[in-house]
């Protein structure tokens, strides 16, 4: 069942792919034994911007460490901070405002819809068609011009606190979001024409990177990367958080287990969140936006676990407390890292121009595996 | 199953182990010795079908370190924790890897930030650090004179 470790037969080849290479969207690097042109083994090589933010956060207060949280995943930095967050209140059972919960499952589908924006405007790339990525990129700028106004950052928002969020939506809000789902709607179908129903874009992603159902369970995928494999994971379905049990809307599963799949997975995600959206924008209640907190907060001694969905899967935090004002241990399980180990298992017996199909599809984001 | 189900089952299994009460999952703490046969059953006894590892992660109590792996059914949708106590001057452990895959990546990163040495591992080489790297930078008593945060 496992691979043997450096199984070199004379003739093979030994590549490196990165760590300043293009398609690895970052700095991973890829160490690829190829048999002329078939992978015989692919062995990521992590940690070229591991800033051991565990340890970090050890030395930093339940107010303090969430900052450092945007920079993992930077592309769903809003959720990253929510999963911090919800850990925090559950350890303290902060009971936050209505207002606070719609406003954070605004901010989480928003990034959600920016984050796959720009996945798919960088798979599009990737595969060799550059327009989209001019195209996902235009129409992300209006969600971080959103963000810009009611967080003041573009990408490391900082916005969801233990309590509440930071600060009133700025007025603008709903006018601008409104807008946003009317050029959603308008551009993404043209988008989807323009791509997903091209022929040569879908030669090079049906029965590329094959992952089963089981495997995709075994190797601890989640997210869009275990939906296109047929398990149903998503984590605002089988435990709601916030205000998700309340709301309408469809987990996308697709069964073809290839990269094509879990491509139709992001896709149609977006529409699901452009609906959350819709269902909210003009339902946020009145009220406050943070609930009344200690200056201080300090955790009851013991071990608390959160998971929330994050654009790439599954996020856990788990924080052991010793009834101090800083986390005796915290532990971030990024889905970067669990759907990176099935690469392996994925590429062998493929070809290594599919390569870049196979890493595209997995999304990922390099801050989120390294931490 | 409920939690109290998953206990009676889990006791039946391994009379040896020791439950923690409070927190929302089962939680149990095993002999690192028993580990390995223990795994094997909960992956496969019906009922139980833990097949979904989904963190792994270990913790220094400066007098000994506790590995903790969270479990789930997909099946049956229960979660359990299993902790093990390890000795801090030779922490070993049997690998789980061939059980659930997803162990492999997270095994060889506990290894080298805690030291913890997973028996049996196919390949236990550093993944994050550089491989001239010393010392297990999340145990507690890690210094690093350059780099250090402290508040």
């Amino acid at each position: 069942m496992l691979e043997e470790v450096s199984a070199v037969d004379q003739g093979d080849m030994i590549i490196n792919i990165g760590p300043q290479h293009p398609s690895t969207h970052g700095v991973l690097q890829l160490v690829v034994t190829l048999n002329g042109e078939t992978i015989k083994k692919v062995e990521p090589h992590l940690g070229f911007i591991h800033r051991s933010i565990e340890k970090m956060c050890e030395s930093l207060t339940y107010r303090q460490f969430i900052y450092v949280t945007s920079r993992m995943d930077y592309l769903s930095s809003h959720i990253n901070n929510h999963g911090c967050a919800l850990c925090v209140e559950k350890g303290m059972q902060i009971e936050i405002p209505d207002r606070a919960k719609v406003i954070r499952v605004l901010m989480d589908e928003l990034t959600r819809i920016a984050s796959h924006e720009l996945w798919w405007g960088a798979m599009a790339m990737d595969l060799g068609a550059f327009t989209p990525f001019f195209l996902s990129f235009r129409e992300r700028e209006t969600i971080t011009d959103i963000m810009e106004d009611t967080c003041g950052a573009r990408l490391t928002m900082n916005y969801i606190v233990p309590g509440g969020v930071m600060a009133e939506l700025h007025p603008d809000f709903q006018k601008k979001v409104k807008a946003f789902i009317k050029l959603f709607r308008e551009k993404a179908d043209q988008y989807n024409e323009l791509v997903t129903g091209n022929i040569i874009f879908q030669s090079r992603m049906k029965n590329v990177g094959v992952l089963s159902k089981e495997d995709a369970i075994s190797y601890g995928c989640t997210g869009p990367t275990a939906r296109g494999s047929g398990v149903n994971c998503d984590i605002r379905k089988l435990y709601p958080y916030e205000i998700y049990d309340q709301l309408k809307f469809d987990e996308v599963i697709e069964t073809g287990c290839d990269s094509f799949s879990r491509y139709l997975v992001r896709v149609k995600e977006m529409y699901q969140s452009i609906s959350i959206i819709e269902q909210l924008i003009d339902n946020i209640p009145e009220g406050d936006f943070q609930a009344k907190t200690k200056a201080v907060l300090k955790l009851p001694k013991g071990e608390f676990y959160t998971r929330v969905e994050t654009a790439r899967g599954e996020l856990g935090v788990y924080i052991v407390s010793e009834g101090a004002t800083t986390p005796y241990r915290i532990k971030f399980r990024s889905p970067g890292f669990s759907n990176l180990s099935a690469l392996n298992h994925m590429a062998k017996g493929g070809k290594i121009g599919d390569l870049v199909a196979m890493m595209g599809t997995l999304d990922l984001v390099i801050p989120d595996i390294d931490r | 199953m409920t939690n109290e189900e998953l206990k009676i089952k889990l006791t039946e299994l391994l009379p040896s182990a020791t439950f923690e009460e409070g927190g929302e999952w089962v939680n149990l703490s095993v002999a690192p010795a028993e580990w390995k046969p223990f795994a094997q059953q909960l992956r496969s006894v019906d009922g139980l079908a833990f097949d979904f590892l989904f963190c792994v992660t270990c913790v220094d109590w400066k007098t000994h370190l506790t590995i903790v792996y969270h479990l789930t059914s997909t099946i049956h949708r229960h979660s359990i924790v299993v902790k093990s106590k390890l000795d801090r001057a030779k922490a070993e452990i049997e690998t789980v890897c061939d059980i659930w895959r997803t162990a492999e990546f997270h095994e060889r990163e506990q290894a080298e930030l805690f030291g913890v040495n997973f028996l049996n591992h196919p390949d236990l080489r550093k993944l994050i650090l550089t491989d001239d790297f010393e010392g297990f930078p999340l145990r507690k008593d890690f210094e690093d004179p350059i780099n250090m945060i402290k508040l």
